[in-house]
């Protein structure tokens, strides 16, 4: 589903956030990216949904090279994956119905079932009933869940979240993870990026650790049971200028 | 088909969601169309004045005139067939015959010449013939065809035409069209200029709901296309807006003008911008308004476009 070849990525600003990156995501797997701030998971999540594009090196996503694709085409490759953000991105001028609708609109879906499609996303977040609400009205938790009925919507074969239980307590993210996890029984590939352990452990999935823009540990059988501090004196220092802005 | 009710069903989102928000952001809204109207106004008047001033000059070709003196030794009679012939001469609307007797008659009549014609023994006045050209026939060009024609005749001394008047009146109406036409070229740049203005600046308090639009894979195009709504729906506005302000301004203007026309002793009916200019205002501003949209979200979009570095 998902191949890194070598990808290196540098900011503008002269940051180097990737690193000759390789890594594989099969069909109908579910990952975990995880790293601190700054190691280059959001930046990974970036080059995946093509809201950025790689500096150097080749990704394949559902069989299809981003490095070329023109631009045009970037909105219909972009149809295929749901993206979930940390800050959930939601508009907040519009109610809860509108805002999951928004990737049918935009994709020429039929009103009729944009409507049957909305509701059975809300339903698969547990938000059946609070499509009138603006998100304003709703818990952080609720946001969270919003935002991944707008990732699912369109019932892409991918889903990428980043840190999506950030802003979450304990409880909250553990539901959250769940309703991932759900997906990916369904056959969705899911790519979590999150730096709570917890989560990872709890979870028992492969794990993919990034630091300083390179894969530091890529553990089918389960979590990393390393610190990340060890790996730093494992590979020694990376990159110069890792932190994130 | 399906693909055939789906376009129409994502134009109208996108012409119905333009509507929402030029309804909530009423003043604003009201502000733009204001000025692109008063913008669209002036050249639409200038338009209405030249089409007032080519009517009114209807009345002026009566006026003019061309007077053609006959050598001394030609008779009324020959005189009297020249005139048929010139009367069935392409241009010419009417002859009309002053003989020599009749010249001075006329002369006779007015106090202090009477006693200094008698003193004369022949009458020194030639046959004349006025010719009045038909209305299709007044331009500078047409007139001095036709005076040339005339003047060829054998029979014919001299042909006089007051047409010095005539060509500074064309000069003035050809000024007239041009400064019509550099004003409409200004003002629609300046209309231009509005509507990407404030396209721009919708654009850029919707940032957040654009970016989203595109991070869920919406197109480029989707997301202009209710911005170029926009840009359509103020410039009809203001085209709308244009043709009431010249046509209030005609309303307020035309008692005034017939009693001036009638001070002069002409009955003179000042015209309106009509239905046809009506279309012409509401495509100009359509038009219009959909190029300073084009502009500015194809500026905006293109630099906000997530994945295009």
């Amino acid at each position: 589903m998902i191949r890194f070849e070598r990808v290196s990525k540098r900011y503008p600003n002269g940051r180097e956030a990737l690193a000759d990156l390789n890594f594989e995501v099969a069909d109908g797997e579910m990952v975990l990216l995880t790293g601190r701030s700054g190691a280059g998971k959001s930046s990974v999540l970036k080059l995946i949904a093509l809201l950025e594009r790689p500096t150097r090196g080749q990704i394949v996503v559902n069989g299809q090279s981003t490095a070329k694709l023109p631009l045009r085409r970037v909105a219909l490759f972009r149809r295929q994956i749901g993206v979930v953000f940390q800050d959930h991105r939601l508009l907040m001028d519009r109610p809860v119905f509108d805002n999951v609708a928004l990737p049918l609109i935009v994709a020429d879906t039929s009103f009729k079932e944009i409507d049957k499609r909305v509701r059975a996303a809300l339903d698969q977040v547990g938000l059946l009933g609070k499509e009138r609400m603006a998100p304003l009205e709703l818990s952080v938790g609720e946001q969270q869940r919003v935002g991944i009925a707008r990732a699912i919507v369109s019932k892409p074969t991918l889903l990428v979240a980043d840190e999506p239980t950030g802003n979450l307590d304990v409880t909250l993210a553990g539901e959250v993870m769940e309703l991932f996890r759900r997906f990916n029984e369904v056959g969705v590939t899911v790519v979590v990026a999150t730096h709570d352990r917890r989560l990872v452990q709890a979870l028992g999935r492969r794990e993919i650790r990034l630091q300083e823009g390179r894969v530091i540990a890529n553990d089918a059988s389960g979590p990393a049971a390393a610190d990340e501090e060890e790996h730093i004196t494992i590979h020694g220092p990376g990159p110069r200028g890792s932190g994130r802005p | 088909m399906a693909s055939v009710s789906n376009w129409a069903a994502r134009h109208g989102h996108a012409l119905v969601s333009s509507m929402g928000h030029l309804a909530r952001n009423g003043f604003a809204t009201l502000l733009a169309v204001g000025v692109m109207g008063l913008a669209l106004a002036l050249p639409l008047a200038l338009n209405t004045l030249v089409g007032n001033v080519r009517l009114a000059t209807g009345d002026f070709s009566g006026a003019l005139g061309m007077t053609v003196y006959l050598k001394m030794q030609v008779s009324e009679q020959s005189a009297r067939q020249l005139a048929q012939n010139l009367r069935e001469h392409a241009g010419v609307a009417e002859v009309t015959l002053v003989t020599a007797a009749q010249a001075l008659e006329e002369f006779r009549s007015q106090p202090g010449f009477g006693a200094a014609l008698d003193a004369l023994s022949d009458n020194p006045l030639p046959n004349v013939l006025t010719v009045r050209p038909s209305i299709d026939a007044t331009s500078p060009l047409q007139l001095d065809a036709l005076r040339a024609a005339v003047e060829a005749w054998p029979e014919v001394d001299s042909v006089q035409l007051d047409r010095d008047w005539l060509l500074r009146f064309d000069a003035l109406l050809d000024l007239m069209r041009r400064a019509l036409w550099i004003t409409a070229a200004l003002l629609g740049a300046g209309v231009v200029a509005v509507v990407g203005n404030t396209i721009r600046l919708e654009i850029k308090s919707r940032a957040a709901e654009i970016e989203v639009t595109q991070l869920v894979g919406g197109s480029r195009a989707f997301v202009r296309r209710p911005f170029l709504y926009t840009g359509m729906l103020y410039g009809l506005s203001a085209g709308a807006l244009a043709w009431l302000l010249v046509s209030a301004a005609r309303w307020a203007l035309a008692p005034s003008v017939t009693r001036l026309a009638s001070a002069y002793g002409q009955s003179f009916v000042l015209a309106g911008p009509t239905l046809r200019e009506l279309g012409l205002s509401l495509l100009a501003g359509l038009l219009l308004g959909w190029i300073g949209a084009a502009l500015a979200s194809g500026r905006e979009i293109a630099r906000s476009a997530p994945g295009s570095a």
